[in-house]
């Protein structure tokens, strides 16, 4: 009898695994078609997928870029394209889109906009990107003034005596403690530029202008339109929030019961009510407050109202970084025997606007969207022109491409600010 | 000693120490504010009444009794342009709160369809809701309000077209509800006989259905068995209500009807009479009989609908109406009553009711749909708009909150035996929903603000109406706007009071 091994002696070689469970196969089967109702919906949406691209993208494609109307833009894609086709008319956006941009502002002087948003890049940069040197930050105090004279134009004295101000703010700050007392010298610093700007800053103007009138053209402010409105509103509004916000934050957080209070009336008041409300009162109620007589300019009303608006939400995002620091941060602080304004300065604010900047970034997308809400009050910005050049004999009966243009210009923008964020989000996040 | 300090305390009080002691200083800065706050709010007001003076006005309320003479098309309760300012903003606050309502409804559903979506392993749904979040949240919601108005009015077809025989459009549902670019026309609810039995058995089927689950949760906490709630909540909801439904419908429901008319009737229609304006006893049920009865020879009728019939009476004396229904009994002592010249003045019918609740579906005619109820093209584009945008925004709640569940929970769970849908339900969701409910709170709050952009595609809402129309009529910009805020602060405080009492309610509780 022979001897018999039903046992194998050497090992298989490996085999490569089954078709489907490796490439893209084993990736569709698992992402796609894993069970049926899977497979339904997935095709259920590459069916939505295909029926929208279908209706978009000839649409986009077969499009005229030079006709001067909307009637030779139909004429010009039937030719082009055949009998029946429609397409987008991109010729509104070619010969628009500078006004869509920067409204009735003078052609030849473009630059300065385009100057004053790339210098906004630098002011900022200290604030974005730590690696930037500190005395940059320097040049962002002095921006909002630089960037006021270069749009609006004008004295450079204007800019330069209201800045002046801050400084004697600041001298105030530094010298009063010794002379006065630190209460002391915060309310003078707080009254001083006030008196300053409301008494001596006009005739000291007056005067340097008489001696020396160095200036550049001025603009006036119905001039002004278009996405750069936009920018100026939502800019202006979130910078100028935020140091209101953070007041308002302290003073919520405040054991003293008046501050408090009034802080508590204000935030709430602003968040309960729209925007709308806020900028109808910008438009028609603001100048019922001031001075009789008084009469400024709209989008300087709608700036300080949009501040308001701004600040409350501000003011909750920095309440949310506060109440996220732990309590040893407060008393170690009060531990080392600093007082309230240097605690606050030098230990609470920087973790506690660390933990807020992802919100404060998604506070300024949201107000930016908003600014959109001035077309309402009759401010020309991409959505009030819109309407002006729907209105135009040419461009009559135009709705997606504008609409399209004005989109695409927000979402570009937003889009990336709230990937910045996310980016902060990762960078800032310390924890584990 | 003790008292000897205490005097000595008493005596070292120096003016100073109102800056230096922070016992004190606390009063000090709080006083300094307030005199400010006294300051600022003297000066603004004083400078409102000089410049009031200057301009000739006085603050006061009185224009909201006057007339305000403007029409409101979308509208919640009865309004004309003959009534008061006032009833305007009532219409608008309503219709603030409609589109509100809807909105977050649908926004929620949106928002957690899509928030559960882009948490789906179907990569290509998971990258569509993807897309639909970063597009909607980073466009500007006024833009999308525009642009949804926009597709309503060139993409969908207009009434015209639903009409004659050969129709390019259809009726939806059996035709009873058309869609068309002004707006979506659906059927209105007609109460007849019997309704009323119906409605409150709706009602308390609600009430018992709430007791059952109760009852049924208190039974599994007690005996761990668990009932199939769900067929039976819905046999609770349904049964009760379809057997009292059948039964008023079985009943005979035929009723003789009469109309008197003030000038003679020619083949059932009113001789020279275009479009006359009838006036009923009664509802809504009062006012299809007539309808129908009047519009088999082809005439178009207005209908006001009268409590009693003696105010109809008056109505008809007074020229105020061209035709009165009335029931067959009353119509003898009516036509006594009135002085009716001959018999070709009244006209009777028998008529049959459906059901206890019929459905008064649109028709077309004329140009337009009458009939059933119109929900307009502005209401439609900024109901969608809204929802969609702000969805955008809850579905990323719905994903943090979800995701904010620590997987260890729902694997202990799976580990205990549960079953994924029990899983989701009984760990996960409510504890995703302790994350989720303080941010849908201020969801809910924005949406119901942003719906003050309904004055860009003419839906009157509260800013269309009190902060647009009237405020324009009267030039009263500071009552209006004060009113106007107030009214949007009261919603703003009533949904986060509720909301944050719901909230409270569901929060863990700790040790």
């Amino acid at each position: 009898m022979t001897e018999q091994s039903y046992v194998r002696t050497e090992m298989l070689g490996e085999k490569p695994p089954p078709s489907s469970q490796v490439g893209p196969v084993k990736w569709v089967m698992e992402n796609l078609f894993s069970s049926i109702p899977n497979a339904v919906m997935t095709l259920v949406s590459v069916w939505a997928v295909y029926f929208l691209l279908s209706g978009i993208l000839p649409w986009t494609f077969q499009s005229s870029w030079n006709s001067t109307s909307l009637h030779g833009c139909r004429a010009y894609i039937v030719e082009k394209y055949g009998e029946g086709t429609e397409g987008a008319c991109w010729s509104v956006i070619n010969e628009r889109w500078k006004q869509l941009l920067f409204g009735f502002y003078p052609k030849e002087l473009y630059w300065r906009p385009v100057v004053t948003l790339i210098l906004m890049f630098v002011a900022i940069s200290p604030v974005l990107f730590a690696s930037v040197p500190r005395k940059v930050m320097l040049f962002s105090v002095i921006y909002p003034f630089l960037a006021f004279w270069l749009l609006w134009g004008g004295s450079i004295w204007l800019p330069i005596v209201a800045f002046s101000g801050f400084g004697v703010a600041y001298l105030a700050i530094v010298f009063g403690p010794a002379l006065i007392g630190s209460l002391g010298a915060t309310i003078v610093a707080g009254v001083l530029p006030i008196v300053y700007w409301l008494f001596l800053a006009g005739p000291i103007i007056a005067g340097l202008n008489s001696v020396a009138p160095i200036g550049i053209e001025g603009i006036d402010s119905d001039q002004m339109g278009g996405f750069m409105i936009s920018m100026i509103i939502g800019i202006s509004g979130i910078a100028l929030s935020l140091p209101i916000g953070i007041l308002l934050a302290l003073g919520r957080q405040s054991p003293l019961f008046i501050v408090k209070t009034i802080c508590v009336t204000f935030i709430e008041f602003i968040r309960g009510v729209p925007l709308i409300t806020l900028l109808f009162v910008a438009s028609v109620l603001l100048n019922y407050f001031l001075p009789p007589g008084t009469n400024f300019d709209l989008i300087l009303r709608v700036i300080i109202m949009v501040t308001f608006f701004a600040a409350a939400y501000m003011a909750e995002v920095i309440r949310g970084g506060l109440a996220a620091l732990p309590k040893g941060q407060f008393e170690a602080a009060d531990a080392l025997g600093l007082d309230y304004w240097k605690a606050t300065r030098l230990i609470i604010m920087p973790q506690a606007l660390k933990v807020s900047i992802p919100n404060i970034v998604s506070n300024f997308i949201g107000l930016f969207k908003d600014t959109t809400l001035v077309s309402i009050i009759g401010l020309l910005d991409p959505m009030g022109l819109s309407r002006a050049i729907v209105a135009d004999q040419n461009w009559n009966g135009i709705v997606w491409e504008i609409y399209a243009f004005i989109a695409l210009l927000f979402w570009i923008f937003t889009f990336s600010m709230s990937r910045y964020s996310m980016y902060l989000e990762r960078k800032l996040a310390t924890g584990h | 000693m003790s008292m000897a300090g205490h005097t000595a305390d008493k005596k070292a009080f120096r003016l100073s120490m109102l800056i230096y002691d922070t016992r004190y200083r606390s009063i000090t800065i709080q006083l300094i504010a307030l005199i400010a706050l006294i300051l600022v709010g003297a000066w603004l007001v004083n400078n409102t009444l000089n410049n009031l003076e200057a301009l000739d006005k006085e603050l006061g309320f009185g224009f909201l009794s006057e007339p305000s003479s403007y029409d409101i098309n979308q509208r919640l309760i009865e309004y004309d342009s003959r009534s008061t300012h006032g009833r305007a903003a009532i219409v608008g606050i309503l219709n603030t709160l409609l589109v509100a309502f809807m909105g977050c409804v649908l926004a929620t559903v949106i928002g957690v369809t899509a928030g559960i979506a882009r948490l789906s392993k179907n990569w290509i749904i998971a990258r569509l809701m993807t897309t639909y979040v970063e597009m909607f949240r980073n466009i500007p919601v006024l833009l999308w309000i525009v642009l949804i108005m926009a597709v309503v009015i060139e993409s969908l077809p207009v009434p015209r077209s639903f009409k004659g025989d050969n129709a390019i459009s259809s009726m939806l549902f059996g035709d009873s509800v058309a869609i068309t670019n002004r707006g979506v026309y659906f059927p209105k609810m007609v109460l007849n006989d019997g309704s009323t039995m119906v409605l409150t058995t709706l009602a308390l089927s609600l009430v018992g259905m709430w007791f059952f689950g109760r009852w049924a949760k208190k039974r599994q906490a007690m005996t761990g068995a668990i009932l199939p709630t769900g067929w039976i909540k819905l046999g609770i909801f349904a049964i009760p209500t379809l057997i009292v439904f059948t039964i008023f419908s079985l009943i005979n429901q035929t009723r003789d009807y009469s109309i008197v008319t003030t000038s003679p009737l020619e083949n059932g229609a009113l001789a020279g009479i275009e479009r006359p304006l009838a006036c009923v006893v009664g509802g809504s049920s009062q006012s299809v009989i007539l309808q129908t009865l009047l519009r088999e020879s082809g005439q178009r009728v207005k209908i006001v609908e009268f409590g009693s019939t003696d105010e109809a009476k008056a109505a008809y004396s007074a020229g105020e109406c061209n035709v009165v229904g009335v029931s067959s009994g009353e119509v003898d002592s009516f036509v006594a009553s009135l002085g009716v010249p001959s018999d070709s003045f009244v006209a009777s019918t028998t008529y049959t009711h459906g059901t206890a609740i019929t459905l008064s579906r649109p028709h077309f005619v004329g140009f337009n749909f009458i009939d059933g109820y119109q929900m307009r093209n502005s209401l439609i584009a900024l109901w969608l708009a809204l929802s969609f945008y702000h969805g955008a925004f809850i579905a990323e709640t719905v994903r943090a909150g979800i995701l904010a569940v620590s997987k260890g929970q729902s694997e202990a769970a799976a580990a205990l035996g549960l079953r994924p849908k029990r899983v989701m339900n009984l760990v996960v969701l409510p504890q995703a929903l302790r994350v989720m409910i303080p941010p849908m709170i201020s969801h809910f709050l924005s949406l119901t603000k942003n719906s003050s952009l309904a004055i860009v595609v003419g839906y009157m809402d509260i800013t269309a109406t009190l902060g647009g129309i009237t405020l324009n009529q009267t030039g009263r910009e500071m009552e209006s706007l004060l009113l106007l805020m107030a009214m949007y602060l009261s919603i703003s405080i009533t949904v986060s009071v509720i909301m944050n009492w719901y909230n409270e309610s569901i929060k863990m509780r700790e040790r």
